[in-house]
């Protein structure tokens, strides 16, 4: 019984990493996309922009980061495995 | 798999368990604490290399708080500042042989995260009074208040879930490839995790000013009609 619950949480926390992945690499790329578009169209503002993008891009990438400790709790510190 | 949400205490104070994020924190205290004072010991209008590294510092560390706060970075340099200097060092601790960053540690990164909560807190209602705080919450109208107020607690916890993961991951892959391919091999991956422990400490700090400035700040929207507004 304990040996399936673990294979299911090893199981889980894959999926949970991998799709919870998807989400967050398409807003990243478009995030950059439109820097990118905003600083070819105007390179003196490429300051703030960078800086607005690096704050954005971290606010996104948390929601991977959420997945990735939902996995490790999954993998470490799961409740239903004794 | 030693899991990294736990934590053996090293030696014990009496009652008290001390940990090892709490070991490697003292040091970089001590280190930056001392550093800094001799740094800053013999300053000269002519400045020597070193000084014009730390007068750099200081002056993207203005301009950052200056462009996100709109408000004078006197009162706000120190807090930000040693928060990013401490992240900084914090996840580049890694680099020296044996020691585990203690920004690895959902711990460290759960008081740093609470010290900024504070720090909101704090600057809000010094620069607005306690009711002119409150009132913040209830903005842009009462029906935002529950929505305000769990926000005030999730950013802080992402903002601790974000510096965890990042930094964790990294030690954690490190591990992982140097247990399964050996010696060497992680080299590439450490110097990513410099360059994420870089990034990461700005955001952390970047973070701390937009939290701080939004607590600080004239509500952002300017009503329609054109009315007089006492500024404070």
């Amino acid at each position: 019984m304990n040996n399936i619950i673990q294979v299911v949480s090893i199981l889980a926390a894959a999926m949970a990493v991998s799709f919870g992945a998807i989400g967050p690499a398409l807003g990243e790329g478009r995030a950059v996309a439109a820097a990118m578009e905003a600083i070819a169209r105007q390179p003196e503002a490429a300051g703030t922009l960078s800086r607005t993008l690096f704050v954005g891009l971290a606010m996104i990438e948390t929601m991977a980061i959420y997945c990735l400790v939902i996995a490790l709790l999954v993998l470490f510190a799961n409740p239903f495995v004794k | 798999m030693k899991s990294p949400l736990a934590l053996d205490p090293v030696l014990h104070f009496g009652p008290v368990p001390i940990t090892a994020p709490v070991l490697v924190t003292w040091v970089i205290l001590l280190v930056l604490g001392v550093g800094a004072a001799a740094a800053t010991r013999r300053l000269t209008l002519e400045p020597s290399k070193l000084q014009a590294v730390l007068e750099t510092l200081v002056t993207a560390l203005d301009a950052l708080i200056l462009d996100t706060m709109r408000a004078k970075p006197g009162p706000y340099r120190a807090l930000i500042g040693t928060i990013f200097v401490y992240v900084l060092v914090a996840n580049w601790s890694s680099l020296v042989p044996g020691i585990e960053p203690p920004t690895a540690h959902i711990e460290t990164d759960a008081a740093l995260a609470l010290i900024v909560f504070a720090a909101t807190l704090v600057y809000g209602v010094r620069t607005r009074g306690f009711l002119g705080y409150l009132k913040t919450f209830a903005e842009p109208s009462w029906v935002m208040i529950p929505l305000n107020i769990i926000e005030q607690v999730t950013r802080t916890f992402s903002l601790v879930v974000r510096l965890f993961g990042n930094v964790m991951s990294g030690v954690f892959v490190v591990g992982i490839v140097l247990s399964l391919a050996g010696l060497l091999v992680p080299i590439p991956l450490m110097a990513l995790d410099l360059l994420t422990g870089a990034v990461q400490a700005y955001i952390f700090a970047v973070l701390a000013t937009v939290f701080i400035g939004a607590a600080i700040e004239s509500p952002a929207p300017v009503p329609p009609t054109p009315q007089p507004r006492t500024l404070p």
